[in-house]
């Protein structure tokens, strides 16, 4: 099958890539780019794990095709931290213990950051719903939740 | 001679007792008693066993030592997640 | 002077909770995981499943799948060795199926190509002619007298005579006389409980890369919880010298003993052989629920005799575990497990092994225990329901402690299940009032620990820092604890030691990262590599003071003379003796080999509250308290991590998670829509309390901690929800329709 010509930004840089029409944003950002931040943990949208932020939409990767990326900017974890500093989020989540293996790290950080984007003050109840979709088999997301919460209290203190 | 508790899923194979008494100081060695006194035990102690000395499960160490006066339980091969 | 650091207090390093040397890696998406590797050259591969639950394999034609543009290599089971025996036949047969395929997703064949989709095309080219048999997957339906036999000759030497030929081992302990003991009760309560077989779930599917070549030398990178196990497999499986495979563990995206085995590995080594090109396998999530390692299903029944006062007079069990096509479901350990937590004069127990047309079951924390305990621990529940007793005070009366006698037949050492009762009793959740609709649910549970070959290496730096190497895969933060123990024992701070987890060709053999093992076997080992490395630094001074070896101490990172008459030296800096240790007698490392047997067991009282909807069935479980022994938390963060995941998986298991095979013997929720672990918003905070009753098999007292966490959570949560609605809930998991139907038959 003939491949597409894709012209996009990731992490503000831009990047062009040829792909397979069926090949997913998840396969080319890690297959192609070498942006291997975001994970397949399922490949049907279920666990978030391929989080991404597209024109800052939160996504699944994994359910989105490389070929709809053409004029998108796109936000992985590799863009998180600027330069040498960390975001709030990857100190408060290495801070918490709020990940044991890590594989979920990188969707759930990005999927924090979009909610914090969104709404600087969430609930604890607000917080786990909008997880929701990011599976973690390890922490129980105690930890996690509480890294989230902590972050947010910090950041609308700094601002 | 050590007296070596058997669960009771291999008293059938040892005539009924809920115990042998075998030579051996170390566990290696009362494992191969076992083998040599009780042929019938072989088949378990091939597919694997472990050992409890005064109340300390050892998983597979063969060297561990065992007095004449010690509690020596067989236990199934303890394996972990 | 051997140097001793044994001690359970004043630590300046354990038990403070400093951040994971490689929690930057995590959080920014450098670390490498499974699927994360490349290779020059490299192929990507696939794999071809059965669509059946048990058929003969008549003929595999791949000719279509090889004369496709781009595929490079094909495999079946004529790629892999031959004569294989015991275990390693088992895997083989599991990794790629001979001439029967056993369950739905099992292995026929595999192909290698130039891209993934290629590969994944080239499998359905594949033509596999099978001829159906009949299957069984239900455990009870598996040992009726006209069930399928599914592999004729499987059994061992353990299982009685009389017995369907697909219970293929028996375990049978106990002491005493359970009738004399239950006749002597007040109240003898029996009843039949059901569990579904669940998956360990890790977010990471199994994935590896590998390169094998002609002349019998390989290179496999791959997510495990033990390489060296790995290796010895892989090796097995395509008649390869052990050593002239290397193996390198990739960070690892959960495991939970799930992925103490291999299912991929051999197969991506296999193309490799047959396609001279590195190859990269990874399995997609439907091929992680089918066809690698699920929980035993199981079919138990337990009945327990008390008298009024709440002794426990005699108790029964007799479980029955499902573990797929193979033998190994672990029936010894269940059984064992099951009266672990009480002092019992009369007690028997009895475990059955029972294939059926599954994927072959894989260990999963604390393999076996979980079941057991919600059997033992619900009874133990209506039995202090219906004698009007408080379910703590009753298991205080009757537990295990050191110097009585196991249901396994040890007398116990030193164990903290008291404490943990004890701890759970003073908790403030324990008195907290209960809303309407809302049940508490309280028990206990019990793991082994396990100690293992360990191998560790310590390497001194130049500027007196120091490197570690342990082979035990770093599954939940275990970097962070190796390096607290060598700070400890080295006296230098905690940021000054990299850990890092070597390769098999860099270290000795190490096995893998089960049986909560890590903290106390790698620990153990750090800590005896570190005195060993410290032994040496106390030489150096010795030579530099022109003094006997034996009159120089170590503390807090310096060697000092041990008294007056060795004489007026200045302390010397554990960095003075690194900076010229080239010319004082070459470099300074510390090993330490061994398989300690010093394990401490592990217990565990859990409390939680759950309320049930009864308008849906639904169940939300509102308060959860972990309260267990960990010996001696060396990051206590990491411990408190342990706790909280295992009650979440707990939770997941009592009341979402299940295995749903259909008639046609095939796996109907291979996903996580379907197959439902707990989401953020399904969970409350879980509280933790660590007690510690230090293990005098550790020289700091650490006991593992990681599998007992998943002990107590099913018997608790399902003793809240029986407590909610009225109805003792017998069978996992409570889903909605589930507690409906028990709600019904107490007001139908």
């Amino acid at each position: 099958m003939s491949k597409t010509h894709v012209t996009t930004k990731v992490n503000g840089d831009e990047v062009e890539f040829l792909c397979d029409p069926r090949e997913t944003l998840l396969d080319v950002l890690r297959d192609r780019l070498g942006l291997t931040g975001a994970k397949e943990g399922c490949g049907t949208g279920d666990c978030g794990a391929c989080s991404v932020t597209v024109d800052g939409r939160l996504v699944c990767s994994c359910l989105m095709l490389g070929v709809e990326a053409e004029g998108k900017e796109i936000g992985t974890v590799e863009g998180i931290a600027q330069g040498e500093t960390l975001h709030p989020l990857q100190k408060k989540f290495i801070e918490y213990a709020a990940l044991q293996c890590g594989i979920c790290t990188p969707g759930i950080l990005i999927a924090a950051k979009s909610l914090l984007e969104k709404n600087p003050a969430p609930t604890e109840t607000e917080v786990r719903y909008w997880l929701a979709g990011n599976l973690c088999r390890c922490t129980g997301y105690d930890k996690i939740i509480r890294a989230v919460m902590d972050t947010a209290a910090e950041m609308r203190e700094a601002s | 001679m050590v007296e070596v508790r058997l669960w009771s899923g291999l008293r059938p194979l040892v005539e009924g007792r809920d115990s042998v008494a075998v030579e051996g100081r170390t566990v290696g060695q009362i494992l191969t008693a076992l083998r040599r006194d009780y042929p019938a035990l072989g088949p378990t102690l091939d597919a694997g066993v472990s050992v409890a000395v005064d109340g300390k499960m050892i998983a597979s160490s063969l060297t561990e030592p065992v007095g004449e006066d010690s509690e020596v339980v067989l236990m199934a091969r303890l394996k972990g997640g | 002077m051997a140097l001793d650091s044994s001690k359970t207090t004043g630590f300046k390093y354990v038990g403070t909770r400093p951040n994971r040397p490689d929690g930057l890696d995590k959080v920014t998406g450098r670390a490498k995981f499974g699927a994360d590797a490349t290779a020059p050259g490299m192929l990507f591969a696939a794999i071809k499943r059965s669509p059946h639950a048990h058929a003969k394999i008549v003929k595999i034609d791949a000719s279509k799948a090889l004369a496709m543009e781009g595929v490079k290599a094909v495999v079946t089971r004529a790629d892999f060795a031959e004569g294989l025996t015991g275990e390693d036949w088992n895997i083989l047969e599991n990794v790629m199926a001979g001439d029967t395929a056993l369950y739905d997703g099992h292995a026929v064949a595999a192909v290698a190509a130039t891209s993934a989709l290629i590969a994944k095309d080239a499998i359905k080219a594949i033509e596999v002619e099978y001829q159906i048999l009949p299957h069984v997957t239900d455990v009870d339906k598996a040992i009726e007298p006209d069930a399928p036999v599914i592999r004729a000759g499987a059994a061992d030497a353990s299982v009685p005579e009389g017995l369907h030929p697909n219970v293929v081992r028996y375990y049978e302990s106990g002491h005493g006389d359970v009738e004399a003991g239950f006749a002597e009760a007040d109240l003898v309560i029996e009843e039949h409980f059901t569990t579904e077989a669940t998956h360990q779930g890790y977010i990471e599917p199994h994935a590896c890369l590998g390169t094998l070549g002609g002349d019998g030398k390989g290179e496999l990178w791959c997510c495990t919880q033990g390489h060296w196990n790995v290796q010895k497999v892989c090796a097995a499986l395509l008649g390869l010298e052990t050593s002239q495979l290397r193996v390198t563990a990739s960070e690892i995206g959960g495991g939970f003993g799930g992925k103490t085995t291999v299912f991929i590995e051999p197969v991506a080594l296999a193309l490799s052989r047959k396609a001279n090109r590195p190859v990269k396998l990874v399995m997609t999530r439907s091929e992680v629920f089918r066809a690698s390692g699920p929980t035993s299903s199981t079919s138990m029944n337990v009945k327990i005799g008390m008298k009024k006062d709440g002794t426990i007079t005699a108790a029964q069990g007799i479980f029955r575990l499902q573990g797929g096509a193979f033998p190994g479901a672990p029936c010894d350990m269940t059984a064992m497990c099951a009266f672990a937590p009480y002092n019992l004069k009369n007690v028997h127990q009895v475990g059955y092994d029972v294939i059926t047309n599954r994927p072959k079951q894989a260990a999963y924390r604390a393999p076996g225990s979980p079941m057991a305990a919600f059997a033992v621990e619900s009874v133990m529940d209506e039995l202090c329901n219906q004698l009007g007793l408080d379910p703590i005070e009753v298991r205080l009366k009757n537990a295990s402690h050191e110097g009585t006698t196991a249901n396994f037949g040890i007398t116990w050492p030193r164990i903290g299940l008291v404490e943990t009762l004890e701890a759970a009793k003073a908790h403030p959740h324990y008195a907290a009032p209960l809303k309407p609709g809302q049940g508490r649910g309280i028990s206990c549970g019990f793991w082994f620990n396990h100690g293992g070959e360990t191998s560790v290496s310590l390497a001194m730096s130049e500027d007196g820092s120091a490197q570690i190497m342990v082979g035990t895969p770093d599954i939940g933060g275990s970097r962070a604890s190796m390096a607290l123990m060598a700070a400890e024992v080295l006296g230098i701070p905690y940021e000054n030691i990299r850990c890092t987890i070597a390769d098999t060709s860099s270290l000795g053999y190490n096995e893998i990262s089960h049986g909560s093992r890590v903290t106390y076997a790698s620990g153990l080992a750090t800590i005896k590599a570190a005195e060993a490395a410290v032994e040496e630094l106390c030489r150096r001074a010795a030579a530099k003071w022109d003094i006997p070896a034996e009159a120089v101490y170590w503390e807090d990172g310096y060697a000092k003379p041990s008294g007056p008459n060795a004489g007026d030296h200045e302390p010397l800096h554990i960095t003075e003796l690194t900076a010229d240790m080239g010319a004082t007698g070459g470099p300074i490392n510390g090993h330490f080999e061994a398989t300690p047997e010093g394990a401490g067991v592990s217990f565990a009282t859990h409390i939680v509250d759950a309320e049930v909807d009864p308008e849906t069935g639904a169940t939300k479980v509102v308060r959860y308290t972990v309260v267990q022994d960990a010996g001696k938390a060396i990051h206590p963060t990491y411990v408190e991590g342990q706790f909280q995941g295992g009650a979440a998986q707990g939770i997941g298991w009592a009341l979402n998670e299940e295995y749903i095979y259909g008639e046609d013997g095939r796996l109907q929720n291979a996903g996580f829509l379907d197959y439902r672990i707990p989401v953020a918003s399904d969970l409350p905070f879980i509280d933790t309390v660590i007690v510690e009753v230090p293990n005098p098999g550790h020289p700091f007292g650490v006991r593992g901690v990681g599998e007992t966490s998943i002990c107590p959570p099913l018997a608790a949560i399902a003793n809240a929800v029986s407590n909610a609605v009225g109805v003792r809930m017998r069978q996992l998991p409570m889903r909605p329709a589930r507690v409906l139907e028990a709600l019904e038959s107490k007001n139908g």
